[in-house]
C-alpha cells in the first residue's frame, strides 16, 4: 500500500510538468536541430540515380579520403583509448598539487575552437616548431602527413574517453581489487582480470564517440593535414568542402550520406555491444 | 595459539583504530569480533589479512610473523562485506580464480571447483553471472572463491549484512556448519550481538579500539567483565541509584548497575505467592508487542526498567500497577562488573524452606 501511494505521488510530482508539452518541445527541437537537417541530406542525394551515386562515391579521391578518414580516426581513437585510461585513472586514484587544474584542462579541446587546435599543432610538429625539429632530424616528419592527422584527432578525442572512464572508475568499489590481491593475483592480472572488464562499457562509448568524432573532424585537420591528394591526407570533411567550393552539390550531399550512414552505425554498433554486457550485469 | 596478534596499535590521523590489542585464536575456531561500528573490529580483520599494515605489534600466524608479508602471499580467505564477486566472470569463473592465479592445473582447477560447488550446494549455477544469483547464493559464491585456494585461516567482514533478515538466520546456520565441517579457524566480524551469540565458538568484543573480554558466548553473557560489555550484552538498561530497589545495597565505588529484562519478573498486584518482601511495586509505563512477547516499560521509584512478558500470562495495561522481582544485577565502577544477587530473595529462601 504505501509503496504504491509513493509510486502515485511520484507521478503527481515531476519536475517538468506534463509529458504532452515536455515530450512535444523535445520532438520540435530535435526535428528544427537534428531530424530535418539530416533528413534534407538525404532527400538531396535521393536526386540523383544509384548509379550516378555510385559513381560519385567510387571516384579514386573519395574513396582514399573514406580509408584516411577512418583509419586515422581509428588509430586516434584507440591511442585514446590507452591515453585516456591513464589519465582518467591519474585523476581518480591519485591527489597532486593541479589535479583540479587538470581535470579542468580535459575539456579544453571542447572549448577551444578547432582550427586553433589545428594550427597550433601544425605549427609544433613543422620542421621549425620545438618537438618537430628533433623528430624532422630522426627523419619523422608530422605535421602535413597522417601523423600529423592523427595527432590532431587525439587532440579532439582525447576528451570522450576520460569523461566516460572518469565516472566508473570513481564509483568502481576498491573491494573488488582487495578481493583479486586476497586471491594472490599481481597487480596486472587484477587490472586486466577485473578492472578492465568493468571499465569495457565505458571505454566502448569513448571510443564508439571519439572515432565517430575523428572521422566528421574539420577543423583541427584541414591545418595539420597538408590535405594532399598524393599523399592521401585528405580527410573527408576536406572534400565534401572542396566539392562545394566548385559549386558540385550532387558530390557533396552524396558523400554526406555515406558519412552519415557510417556515423550512425558506429554508434549503433557500440550501442548493440553495450546492449549485450549490459545483459550478464542488470 | 594459531591466530595472534600481540600489542597491534593502529592509528588514523588522531583517531586511534586498535590500542593495545592483544589476542590468540586456537586452530579450527570459529571467533567473532563484535562491536559497535567505528570499535575497529574491522581494522583488525583487514590488518590479519594484510589489507591495512598496523603501526607497531606483531601479527602472527602458526607461529610466524607474517607483518611483512603483503596480502596476496599471506594465505588467507577473505569474505567481503559485499562479497566483492566479479561480475563479469561466472560463479565457475570466480571460484577458480585464485586457483588460476596459482597457475594450476586446468584438469586440478575444474575438479576442486565442482567439489566446492557441490559443498556450497550451487550445482547446475556455475555459469551463471553473480547479478543473476540471490543474496544467500552469492554470499556462498564469495565463500567457495575464498577457500578454494585452502587457505590456512578464513577471514568474513559482516558476512551477512548484505542479506536479509529472512534468510539470514538460516544461513547462519548453514555458514556454521560449513565452517565447521571444512575446520578452518575463522574470524568474522558482525555489530549484532545475536549473530555471535549463534554463531560463533568464541567471542572477541571490541570497543573504542580495545579488547574489552574475550570468552565463549556463555561466559561472555553470564560474566561481563567491563562495564561496557555487560551494557553491550543483551538488552541491557543502565540504571543508577540501584540501592533504592529492595534487596540491594549500595557498594563503594560503583554507582550505576546493568538490569537485563530476563533478570525480572512482572506479576500483576496481589498476584505474587513468594518473596514478597523482596518485591517492588511499580508502574507500567509503556508496553510494547515485540512479535512474540510484550516489551514493558516500568516505572519503580523514580526508576525505569525494562521487562518482558508472555503472551501466555493475562496482558498489562499501561498505568497499572504490578509487583516487580529483580533477581540479580551487575553493578559496575570505573573498570570491572559485578554480579550482585537480590539479598532480600536470598533471606526469604531461608525463610521458606
Amino acid at each position: 500500500m504505501k509503496g504504491l501511494r509513493r509510486q502515485k505521488q511520484a507521478k503527481t510530482c515531476r519536475v517538468i510538468p506534463g509529458f504532452g508539452l515536455s515530450m512535444g518541445v523535445t520532438v520540435t527541437m530535435l526535428s528544427l536541430l537534428v531530424l530535418i537537417p539530416l533528413a534534407s541530406v538525404l532527400i538531396y542525394s535521393m536526386k540523383l540515380s544509384p548509379e550516378e551515386f555510385f559513381q560519385l562515391i567510387g571516384r579514386k579521391e573519395v574513396r582514399s579520403a573514406f580509408s584516411t578518414s577512418i583509419m586515422c580516426s581509428f588509430i586516434a581513437a584507440v591511442v585514446n583509448c590507452v591515453f585516456g585510461v591513464i589519465l582518467a585513472w591519474i585523476l581518480v586514484r591519485y591527489e597532486f598539487p593541479g589535479k583540479r587544474l587538470l581535470d579542468g584542462l580535459i575539456e579544453l579541446p571542447f572549448a577551444l575552437p578547432t582550427a586553433v587546435a589545428g594550427i597550433t599543432l601544425s605549427k609544433m610538429y613543422a620542421d621549425t616548431g620545438f618537438p618537430g625539429k628533433y623528430l624532422a632530424k630522426l627523419g619523422i616528419q608530422v605535421s602535413y602527413t597522417k601523423i600529423g592527422l592523427t595527432i590532431a584527432l587525439i587532440f579532439v578525442g582525447i576528451p570522450f574517453v576520460v569523461r566516460a572512464i572518469q565516472p566508473i572508475l570513481e564509483k568502481l568499489d576498491p573491494s573488488y581489487e582487495e578481493a583479486g590481491n586476497m586471491l594472490g593475483a599481481s597487480k596486472a592480472r587484477i587490472f586486466r582480470k577485473i578492472i578492465l572488464p568493468e571499465l569495457r562499457p565505458a571505454l566502448l562509448t569513448g571510443f564508439g564517440l571519439a572515432f565517430a568524432r575523428g572521422v566528421g573532424e574539420y577543423g583541427s585537420v584541414i591545418y595539420i593535414s597538408g590535405n594532399s591528394a598524393r599523399k592521401h591526407t585528405q580527410v573527408v570533411s576536406y572534400v565534401i568542402m572542396q566539392k562545394l567550393n566548385y559549386v558540385d552539390y550532387a558530390a557533396a550531399t552524396a558523400i554526406a550520406l555515406v558519412m552519415l550512414i557510417l556515423s550512425f552505425l558506429i554508434l549503433f554498433l557500440v550501442n548493440m555491444v553495450q546492449v549485450h554486457q549490459a545483459k550478464r550485469t542488470a | 595459539m594459531y591466530v595472534e596478534m600481540k600489542d597491534i596499535e593502529k592509528h588514523y590521523g588522531d583517531f586511534k583504530a586498535s590500542d593495545h590489542v592483544n589476542f590468540g585464536i586456537e586452530k579450527g575456531k570459529l571467533v567473532a569480533l563484535l562491536g559497535p561500528s567505528g570499535s575497529g573490529k574491522t581494522t583488525i580483520l583487514r590488518m590479519l589479512a594484510g589489507l591495512e599494515n598496523p603501526d607497531s605489534g606483531d601479527i602472527l600466524i602458526d607461529g610466524k610473523r607474517i607483518n611483512d608479508i603483503p596480502a596476496a602471499k599471506r594465505d588467507i580467505g577473505f569474505v567481503f562485506q559485499n562479497y566483492a564477486l566479479f561480475r563479469y566472470m561466472t560463479v565457475f569463473d570466480n571460484i577458480a580464480f585464485g586457483l588460476e592465479v596459482q597457475k594450476v592445473p586446468k584438469a586440478q582447477i575444474k575438479e576442486r571447483v565442482m567439489e566446492l560447488i557441490q559443498l556450497t550446494g550451487l550445482s547446475g549455477m556455475e555459469k551463471r553471472y553473480p547479478s543473476q544469483l540471490s543474496g544467500g547464493q552469492r554470499q556462498r559464491v564469495a565463500f567457495a572463491r575464498a577457500l578454494a585456494p585452502n587457505p590456512q585461516v578464513l577471514l568474513l567482514d559482516e558476512p551477512f549484512a548484505a542479506i536479509d533478515a529472512k534468510v539470514r538466520t538460516e544461513l547462519r546456520n548453514w555458514l556454521k556448519d560449513m565452517i565447521h565441517k571444512v575446520g578452518i579457524t575463522s574470524i568474522f566480524v558482525t555489530h549484532d550481538q545475536d549473530e555471535a551469540v549463534e554463531v560463533a565458538d568464541e567471542i572477541i568484543i571490541t570497543n573504542h579500539g580495545r579488547i574489552e573480554q574475550t570468552g565463549t558466548p556463555m561466559e561472555i553473557y553470564k560474566t561481563p567483565e567491563t562495564p561496557f560489555v555487560a551494557q553491550f550484552i543483551g538488552k541491557s538498561t543502565v540504571v543508577s541509584h540501584y540501592e533504592q530497589l529492595n534487596g540491594f545495597d549500595s557498594v563503594a565505588g560503583a554507582s550505576q548497575a546493568v538490569i537485563r529484562p530476563e533478570f525480572v519478573r512482572v506479576s500483576k498486584s496481589g498476584r505474587l505467592e513468594q518473596y514478597m518482601s523482596a518485591a517492588e511495586e511499580g508502574t507500567v509505563e509503556e508496553v510494547v508487542f515485540r512479535g512474540n512477547h510484550l516489551e514493558l516499560t516500568i516505572n519503580i521509584k523514580g526508576i525505569s526498567i525494562k521487562a518482558e512478558r508472555s503472551l501466555e500470562k493475562d496482558p498489562v495495561s499501561v498505568g497499572e500497577k504490578v509487583q516487580v522481582l529483580i533477581y540479580r544485577l551487575y553493578i559496575f565502577d570505573e573498570n570491572r562488573t559485578y554480579l550482585m544477587e537480590n539479598s532480600a530473595m536470598q533471606e526469604n529462601d531461608v525463610f521458606y524452606i
